[in-house]
């Protein structure tokens, strides 16, 4: 098992560089640069700034710079928010998208899951149909939707919870944005175990269970474990979206992540945050495939033998 | 006779489709005796295993069933959950045909037996896992105390078969129901199999209700017989009195389906059209997960044939044996080492290009109808297919005229080639497939399990259409198959493959009647059924 | 032989016309597909027969509410009446409305000079100014102002817009670019998944390395990257939008193509000799649409709300042209005293991913049916 990780982790490092090396030449590609935006300076003032943020060296060497700073985990200063570091700003910034993406996550698979094997359980009956709208509810109303409404319903008309806010991580602020965040989600996870559970509850093993007179509590239990593989599959990905910050909870419900860091760091020509964002994105993603691999062969005793 | 245990009374099974109702059995009537050996025979489609799964309470969300059926007098039929799961797995119970996915994958072995006994006899973890190692002993599981912690994915056909009677004698049943349960395993298994079912049954006083299509077993086995057909009970009655006077058309038809006939060896003189020699297929396994060193396989280990103008060698074998490997690398369809020759001309070297033109002469008839004919295609545009590539100066028309020709010459009616090949039935969509081959006007053919995949009664129409064309355009044959009845109604030469390699080979009569090597006389051994 | 050939062969039911009788039994898909194509005819023939151009500014009907009755509103039309009178400079003695007219005295202690009665007809709510009476040398005129009447079914926006209009305006944009998105993403998609499955081997491992890497790239990171390169140009979106979702037609077609290519039927066609070009047209991709076209009804949806993200963000289509996605996000941020302006284009766009969804959904139970 250790050796197996340690080859996808090997494999997964030139995926990580060529991410990098892609993102850090495109950004500088687009017009403009970190100095630009607010008013001109005197050309003075620019030369200085371009010398001591090194971005009057040639392009190959600005890039080395950077790997090398990278390979030390130093990312280097903010362009924009001069007065930080980007490892400071991630820092600051990534305790807050880990715990909302990460409540979501558990919400949507525990609540998804739940729904979607009553839906299976009872297949074209009113409780299938009701689960299956919601989830197309859940599915086609945007997060930037739904997220205000919650707000003038639950933090203005009603006034039970506040209407946005971090403050510090106390968990009347993390409902909301919580639930916003889980409900696409939980459509998509409901969707899902329904679709599998149906295929499972359909399938020769299923059918040996029930030949030998085992309950249906049982059968729901063996069901459902075949049926979790897709769904492990899908929150790969997924849960390093959800836990690297939406850009959209983030602004509406006004909470310092970091999911905001990506598109202001973009317009802002914000070098070094970007890359800084980039490489730990892709981190998470690789991160988490990893991790979506283990559980699927823990899960599943015939991977382990054959790819 | 005593009372049955299991009756049927003017059963009638029907399924909802997008198409309107389908009926499936039309009104049985079916007596189970304590200790009876009760074979149901039929075709498919003939409603035999749809009428067991109502017993067990297993038909599909769409199907609906009437009459009744009664188990010691309980009835079945309605039955609510809780009652019919006390019956199902304790009094009754069933293996199927899939012994693949029969099995759940996730878990061991040892902790599905141990289950169906929890459930039944109320027996804690440690006693579950004693009475499961007995199980598989009884089943004669080879290393049953390991097998107790394998999964399913690491044991052969046979043996996860032999798990699933193991399951289903778990709670001592009063009738043991096998669904086709040899019908995906190898002969030599398959005997093996029916012989533990046969010795079981006599063991523990068991009744057994055997479904099944192969007359062979069930004159061996069976005490009682029913003969199904399209929903209905033809015929039923003590074993050997039907297959000593059947009284019904239909099951004088069903008897009389042995492929028969011989073939007569090529003339002396007829020149060499395949040469193969010490050919050989090595695939390799991909890496484990976890890093563990590839392995490859042998699938063909150093094959020699010569097949002349005329002659047709049967190839049999079991699963495994790389029979149909052997035909896919003379095709030039797998990659092969070694050396094969097609009319002079040594086909492992040319390439894609080159080999094309060949083609023509050497095509080939596989064992799927289903799968064999692209689904998207008309029938008559998949019969012309090969013409677009070898005689493509033909225009639509004349494709078309071609095409009417080959659907006459497999008895096909020419107007149905703008149909699809789902509209068709098994032994039709296999006629297409042959028309496909011939059309093209080849002079070796490779026949790759043709008639496996279809009813008896069919196979012999197929085996006399395909015997036509040989003798019509002088066409050597390369038939592979693992069923000697008809390997040897087809061929004058046949070769024994075993694990890639050729463990005999000679004329037809010699090998049958008196084989030499040991595993062939076990495969015949196995096939002679009664 | 000729007979047979001169008989009249019936045509088969292809597995495409089963699964068309399918869809067409399964009401909730069929309900789906005529509300599209409802709202796709709406949309673009829509705008032409509304009273109103998408970007004519009504300065005097900012943040209207939705009515289905007329505006003026009678509420509104003295204030209007009195902001006219003072640029006229004369004083309103009376004013009353009659009929759909209002009839203004004005007084004014110089001559009022008539040319500056323009104002009425330059005005959002008057059609014009007629002079009924003079009287003391100009000083006093009754002017009978025809009221033009307008409707703003859903309200006008921050900028006096219809709201009606814009609404069906910026579902030619979201329509548009999911259908184009989706296209390129298709065309693409099935063409390097099919090719990669194919071929297999190296070139598959290789193409489909380079699957993964592309989908490690943050998609918010590349498409800010185009818009920045670019400017925020309409063609750019799909295109960007495109580029992002081939990815996943890629592997879907690229599974499909495995499983196929294991079939026998292509075994059987490449025994005929028949190309790779040949078996990949005539076997390989029409026996991987099905999957394809499930695929894309729910990638619709999926492309229309990637875009109204990106309108949310500020980087959508650029005015005066609109999407649903910049209609909503300004909504949202007026939700709390210009409601409709986040209603009518959330329930158009909820209602579009609805049908969409449902329709994908009567698809693929259609061409892969379970329940047999």
């Amino acid at each position: 098992m250790l050796i197996y990780i340690l080859r996808r982790l090997t494999s997964a490092l030139p995926t990580l560089f060529v991410v990098v090396t892609l993102s850090f030449f495109l950004i500088r590609l687009a017009p403009g640069g970190p100095f630009d935006l607010e008013q001109p300076l005197e050309a003075k003032v620019m030369e200085n700034l371009n010398r001591i943020y090194k971005l009057d060296r040639p392009l190959t060497e600005q890039y080395w710079l950077y790997l090398s700073h990278l390979a030390t985990g130093d990312f280097g200063p903010s362009f924009y928010a001069r007065d930080f570091t980007v490892a400071e700003l991630l820092a600051r910034g990534l305790p807050v998208s880990i715990t909302i993406g990460g409540l979501a996550l558990l919400l949507a698979l525990a609540i998804g899951i739940v729904l979607g094997t009553v839906a299976a359980f009872r297949q074209n009956q009113p409780a299938d149909y009701s689960v299956m709208v919601f989830a197309t509810f859940g599915i086609t109303i945007p997060t930037f939707v739904v997220a205000p409404v919650l707000q003038i319903v639950f933090g203005l008309m009603l006034a039970w919870l506040p209407v946005g806010g971090w403050n510090n991580g106390h968990v009347r602020n993390l409902i909301l944005p919580v639930i916003t965040l889980a409900l696409p989600q939980v459509a998509v996870v409901a969707r899902m175990i329904r679709a599998s559970m149906i295929e499972a509850l359909r399938s020769n093993h299923i059918r040996t269970l029930r030949s030998q007179g085992l309950p249906r509590s049982t059968i729901a239990i063996h069901a459902l474990r075949g049926a979790m593989l897709p769904v492990v599959s899908y929150m790969g990905p997924a849960a390093a979206a959800l836990l690297t910050g939406s850009v959209v909870i983030e602004t509406i419900f006004g909470l310092p992540g970091v999911g905001r860091y990506f598109v202001e760091g973009a317009l802002n020509r914000d070098y070094t945050l970007v890359m800084g964002t980039v490489v730990m994105v892709a981190v998470f993603v690789l991160v988490f495939n990893l991790i979506v691999d283990i559980l699927y062969a823990l899960l599943d005793p015939r991977v382990r033998y054959d790819t | 006779m005593s009372e049955p245990i299991l009756s049927f009374r003017d059963v009638a099974i029907r399924f909802r489709t997008n198409d309107g109702y389908v009926e499936a059995v039309k009104g049985s009537t079916i007596d189970i005796h304590p200790g009876e050996f009760v074979a149901i025979v039929g075709e498919s489609g003939s409603g035999k295993s749809q009428s067991v799964m109502a017993a067990m309470g297993l038909l599909a969300q769409n199907g609906e069933v009437t009459g009744s059926i009664r188990y010691r007098g309980t009835e079945i039929i309605g039955l609510p959950a809780g009652d019919l799961n006390e019956l199902r797995g304790r009094k009754l119970s069933m293996i199927f045909q899939e012994p693949m996915t029969s099995l759940d994958p996730l878990y061991k072995i040892g902790s599905q037996i141990s289950a169906t006994l929890r459930q039944h006899q109320r027996l804690s973890k440690d006693q579950a896992r004693a009475r499961a190692l007995e199980l598989l002993k009884l089943v004669r599981i080879l290393q049953p105390e390991q097998r107790l912690d394998s999964y399913p994915h690491e044991l052969s056909g046979g043996q996860r078969q032999r798990v699933m009677i193991a399951m289903a004698l778990a709670n001592d049943p009063d009738i043991l129901i096998a669904d086709e349960p040899t019908t995906a395993l190898d002969v030599t298994i398959e005997a093996e199999i029916l012989a533990l079912i046969a010795e079981l049954q006599q063991r523990l006083g068991m009744a057994v209700v055997l479904i099944t299509h192969d007359l062979g077993i069930v004159r061996k086995y069976a005490t009682s017989v029913y003969v199904m057909r399209t929903g209905e009970i033809v015929e039923h009655g003590d074993a050997k009195a039907i297959f000593a006077a059947p009284k019904h058309p239909y099951t004088q038809m069903l008897l009389a389906a042995e492929p028969e006939g011989r073939k007569a060896p090529p003339l002396p003189n007829a020149p060499i059209m395949i040469e193969a020699k010490d050919v050989r297929v090595t695939y390799r396994m991909k890496r484990g997960f976890f890093g563990r060193d590839s392995s490859s396989i042998k699938a063909v280990d150093g094959v020699s044939l010569t097949l002349k103008r005329g002659q047709t060698i049967g190839i049999v074998g079991e699963s495994g044996s790389g029979k149909s490997t052997l035909g896919k690398a003379i095709l030039k369809l797998a990659p092969a080492a070694g050396q094969i020759t097609f009319e002079d001309r040594a086909l492992l070297p040319l390439s894609r290009d080159e080999m094309r033109p060949l083609r023509k002469q050497m095509q080939v008839v596989f064992q799927d109808p289903f799968g064999s004919l692209s689904p998207r295609m008309t029938v008559g545009d998949i019969i012309t297919e090969g013409l677009l590539v070898h005689e493509p100066g033909l225009g639509r028309r004349e494709r078309d005229a071609r095409a009417a020709q080959a659907f006459g010459e497999v008895q096909l009616d020419a107007a149905m080639r703008n149909r699809y090949p789902h509209e068709f039935s098994g032994g039709q969509r296999q006629r297409i497939a042959i028309a496909r081959a011939m059309i093209l006007k080849p002079h070796v053919v490779i026949l790759d399990e043709p008639t496996s995949a279809l009813d008896r009664t069919v196979q012999k129409a197929i085996v006399l259409l395909l015997k036509g064309f040989q003798d019509r355009y002088g066409l050597s044959y390369l038939f592979i198959s693992h069923d000697l009845a008809v390997v040897r109604a087809m061929s004058d030469t046949v070769m024994v493959m075993k694990d890639g390699q050729v463990v005999e080979a000679g004329p037809a009569d010699t090998i049958f009647d008196a084989p030499q090597h040991d595993y062939t006389r076990t495969l015949i051994a196995a096939s002679r059924k009664g | 032989m000729s007979d047979v050939l001169a008989q009249p062969v019936p045509v088969g039911r292809s597995l495409w016309a089963d699964a068309r009788i399918r869809l067409f039994r399964n009401k909730a898909a069929v309900t789906s597909l005529f509300f599209l194509i409802l709202m796709g005819v709406t949309a673009i023939a829509g705008p032409w027969f509304s009273p109103h151009q998408y970007e004519r500014v009504y300065t005097e009907y900012v943040r209207v509410p939705a009515s289905l009755t007329a505006y003026p509103k009678p509420e509104q039309i003295a204030p209007a009446v009195e902001r006219i009178a003072a640029r006229v400079r004369a004083q309103i003695e009376t004013q009353q409305v009659v009929g759909g007219s209002v009839r203004v005295t004005l007084v004014s202690p110089r001559a009022i000079d008539e040319r500056n009665l323009a104002f009425f007809g330059r005005s959002d709510l008057f059609q014009g100014a007629n002079v009924v009476e003079r009287a003391d040398e100009g000083r006093k005129l009754v002017i009978d102002a025809p009221i033009r009447w307008r409707t703003f079914l859903f309200g006008t926006d921050g900028n006096g817009r219809d709201l009606f209009t814009r609404t069906l305006i910026a579902g030619r944009v979201s329509l548009a670019i999911g259908l184009l998105a989706t296209g390129v993403a298709l065309l693409i998609g099935v063409a390097y998944g099919a090719t990669a499955g194919y071929l297999g081997g190296r070139i598959d491992t290789v193409m489909m390395r380079i699957v993964d890497i592309l989908y490690a790239l943050p998609f918010i990171f590349f498409v800010i990257m185009l818009v920045v390169f670019f400017g925020r140009n309409f063609i750019l979106m799909f295109l960007a939008v495109g580029a992002i979702e081939w990815l996943d037609m890629a592997r879907i077609v690229r599974g499909q193509t495995l499983s196929i290519k294991r079939q026998e039927y292509v075994q059987a066609a490449e025994a005929l000799g028949v190309t790779s070009n040949g078996i990949l047209r005539r076997h390989i991709i029409p026996n991987t649409l099905g999957p394809v076209v499930v695929y894309m009804t729910l990638l619709v949806p999926k492309v229309i709300l990637l875009e109204s993200f990106l309108s949310f963000l500020g980087l959508g289509v650029q005015e005066p042209m609109t999407s649903w996605g910049v209609l909503i996000s300004d909504g949202a941020r007026n939700i709390q005293n210009a409601e409709w302006l986040l209603f009518f284009p959330a329930l158009f766009l909820v209602t579009t991913l609805f049908a969409l969804n449902f329709l994908g959904d009567g698809l693929r139970d259609a061409l892969d049916p379970k329940d047999r």
